[in-house]
Order: structure tokens, then sequence, then C-alpha cells
């Protein structure tokens, strides 16, 4: 073969072309895949389980909603909070044991939007897309694609106490806990995958 | 054929020589001739050096087709509205706190008592709005006149990297005055993300900095907004004439080509 030595395979130029290459891709990727890991590590990083106090077990009724102000975020203010709506269960609606709690959590199923209970409608009505739930948070108009989120709740030293968030689909089975705007329901379910982030549903 | 290229104003070197009578008394040319010929001496010894002149010459003397009009401004004006919101992000960037706490109060200050503030930020706002509209004027400039054809098909292909970059632009900096409208369009912007099929979810807590929004989310947008997204544009900026300094611009498409005329044997 023309530019070989006798009973060369490789020769000295393409050795050190290769050797070059290969030096300074090693030398970029010790520099750019840990920056970019820096970038993207948040999204498998899973958060605690923190349970935050919201009131005493004899504020709350089967028939109407309190609303509670929690601190989903500490540290960034005003942006880290927001509220819940709690009530006793109610044994006379579908799927409801006495004894628990249910806290709604007024992030809006649809994008995100703060969502009211608006008393003499008896609804959770959203400000931005019109999203319109019922009681129980069930959508009954606009454009949500399922009910409203809720959180965990427990019982401890006669506190009402909130947990994690997690997602329920329309008859109300618990989802881990998704972004607004994705479904649970039926195939649409499989196209949004769990997020590394948020802790399992207990 | 011959290209007879315009020559450039850029001053020569060469000296003209001294009418009879003019020097000064002690034998030296007159000062204003001297200075005229120092700024020469500077510009010859760069352009020695760089041969800056005949890039220049190229770049800035090319041929344009017949029939170019103001239409064809669109694309410097989209570069200028860029130039400008760098200019004023820049110095923006020196009162702005990008946390969630003080970001609100950091755009108050720069509205209310910071001398100029207000109006260097509405540059920078309403800039914003008019390099949308000015880079939707150039793309629709470059459709309805078929400059997208062979060869330009690449420099489209740039253009359009472009204007998700300046859309992009668009996105992470309505969060940054942090006020109730910027928050919550965010959010909403961000939860559109999470709805894309299969990355969405992992996609909102890259943009969040996970599940929630929290501290790392300002900062986050605030250093896409103002590092990553614009270095991204302006090399993107430079491939883009640099492809239409190679390839040149296109007539209007109402005009039709001019082929040469047919030659005819002279008769004698």
């Amino acid at each position: 073969m023309p530019g070989y030595f006798e009973g060369e395979t490789v020769t000295r130029r393409r050795l050190f072309t290769g050797g070059a290459m290969a030096a300074g891709g090693i030398a970029t990727a010790a520099i750019v895949l840990p920056a970019i890991g820096f970038a993207v590590g948040p999204v498998f990083e899973q958060e605690d389980v923190v349970w935050r106090d919201a009131g005493a077990v004899s504020d709350f009724s089967p028939d109407n909603y309190t609303p509670r102000t929690i601190t989903l975020t500490a540290g960034v203010g005003e942006a880290g909070k927001t509220t819940a709506y709690i009530r006793k269960t109610n044994p006379q609606l579908p799927g409801e044991k006495p004894g628990g709690f249910v806290a709604i959590s007024t992030r809006c199923a649809h994008l995100g939007c703060p969502v009211r209970w608006v008393v003499p409608a008896e609804r959770f009505v959203c400000p931005c897309h019109g999203g319109v739930y019922d009681f129980q948070g069930k959508v009954v108009g606009g454009p949500p694609p399922r009910p409203l989120d809720r959180f965990a709740t427990r019982v401890r030293n006669g506190q009402v106490q909130l947990g994690p968030r997690y997602s329920v689909n329309s008859q109300l089975k618990r989802f881990s806990p998704r972004d607004p705007g994705e479904h649970v329901d039926g195939l649409w379910q499989y196209l949004y995958p769990k997020r590394f982030t948020t802790p399992s549903p207990q | 054929m011959a290209i007879k290229i315009p020559k450039p104003p850029l001053p020569g070197v060469r000296r003209k020589p001294q009418p009879p009578g003019t020097d000064q008394q002690d034998g030296r040319p007159p000062v204003k001739e001297q200075a005229r010929e120092a700024t020469a001496q500077i510009v010859g010894w760069v352009d020695e050096r760089s041969s800056a002149s005949s890039f220049l010459r190229g770049f800035l003397f090319r041929k344009v087709p017949k029939g170019t009009n103001w239409f064809y401004t669109l694309g410097s004006a989209t570069m200028f509205a860029f130039l400008s919101q760098a200019v004023t992000g820049i110095f923006l960037a020196m009162y702005y706190d990008p946390s969630a706490t003080r970001a609100y109060d950091s755009i108050q200050h720069i509205n209310n008592d910071v001398w100029l503030g207000s109006f260097v930020r509405g540059m920078h706002h309403w800039g914003a709005s008019v390099m949308i509209v000015l880079v939707f004027l150039h793309m629709g400039r470059t459709f309805f006149f078929g400059a997208y054809k062979y060869p330009r098909e690449l420099n489209w292909v740039v253009g359009v990297v472009l204007l998700v970059l300046t859309l992009a632009m668009g996105l992470t900096g309505y969060l940054l005055p942090f006020d109730q409208r910027s928050f919550w369009a965010t959010v909403v912007a961000v939860n559109i993300n999470g709805t894309g099929p299969f990355i969405g979810p992992y996609l909102a807590d890259f943009l969040r900095g996970g599940p929630e929004f929290g501290a790392t989310t300002i900062s986050r947008f605030y250093a896409l907004h103002m590092l990553l997204i614009p270095l991204l544009i302006a090399a993107l900026i430079g491939i883009h004439i640099y492809l239409v300094t190679k390839l040149g611009t296109t007539a209007p498409p109402w005009l039709k080509a001019k082929l040469p005329e047919p030659t005819e044997r002279e008769q004698v």
C-alpha cells in the first residue's frame, strides 16, 4: 500500500491525527459533560417529602371548604406559596369514606393558574382559560384534561398536615403527581411518564 | 468579463506634493496636513497587517440586483434591534437582581430611582416586541420574494433557528420582571412545554429546575436569557450574514431575468 512501510497497518500521520482528535475529544468532553450534567441534574433529583401543618381537625367541615395557604417552596417568598382547599371527607359523596380529609390543590389541571372556590356556584373556577370543577374537583367545564390535584393528608397531634401533591383521574383514582395539562385517563396517560423529581404516592 | 469594483472611500497612503510656498517656517508641512498624514499612516499600518480593506471592499461594496428596495433592509433592521436589545440588556443587568425575592423590587428600582432607568428598560421592553415583529416581516419578505430557493436554503434554515431562538428570548425574558403577569404567564408556558408527549414532563422539570417553581427557576431563565441564547443568536447571525455575502441577494420576483441579446453577424 502506498505511504505505508513494510508490515505497517497504520501510518504515522494517521496515528497522530487520530491521537490528536481523541485527545481533543476527551478534553472537550471533560468540560462539556459535567457542565451539561450540572444543568440537567435537577431533572433527576427527587424532592423530599415535607408535611406542613394546615390547621386543627375541628377547623374543617365535610360540607364546605376552608382555604389554607401553605409554603411549597421555601426561600422564594410569595412565589413559593399556594392555597389548598381543605374539608373532611363526606360519605354521601361517591368514593369517600368517613374520617379522612380532602385537600384540593388550587393549581388548575389545565395549565397551572390558581383556581378559586366560588361559594354561590359551588364550583372551582380558573381565571385563565375557564376551567370549571365541581365540589370533588372533577371537571365540569372548560379545557382541563383531569380533575384538580390533591395533597396527601394525615393527622398529627390534632393537626391536619398536608404532604406531597398527587393527581387523580376522572374516577378519583390516585396517580403519581403530574404537571398540569397531562392526561391520566385512557391511553393518553401513557404519553406522560412518571417524573424522577416527585415522590411516589403512598 | 472584467468586473469593475468601485473604490471605497478609504484614505490612501500616498502623499500629495506640497504646493510651493505653503511650508511652515521650519520647513515641515502644515499641521492640518500632518494630522491627515498621521491618520492615513495608522489606517495604512493596520490595513497592511490585516488586509481589512480588501475584506471590507468585498463585504460592504458588493453588487446588488436591480430592483433592490426598502424591503431588503428588514434583515439589517432585525439585527440592529438585536444589537439594541444586547446593549440595553447589558446595562439593565447592572441593576437587575435575578432572585425570586428581589427581582420585582430591583425592576421597580430601575424604573423609579435610576437615572434614565425607565427609558433604558422601556427600550428593552418595547424593543423586544419590535424585534419579534421585524423577524416575522423579514421572514415574510424572504418567503414572498422566493429568496429561500436554491442556493439559499441553508440560510432559510439558519433563519428559522434564529426565529425559534428569538421566541425563546421572549419566553425567558418575560419572567424576569417577576410581577403577577410574568409569573403566571411563565407558569402557563412551562406547563405547555410539559404537555409535550414523552419528554414533556422532563422538559418542564428542566425549565423549572425541579418539580415546583423554585429559587433556581428565575436564575435559570436569567442565565438562558442573557448568556446562552444571545451567544447562539450572535453566532448564527454571523453565519447568516456570511451566507448572504457569499451568495448575494435575489432580485424581486417582478423583475424578469434579462437574457443576453443574440449576437448578430455584422452586415457588410
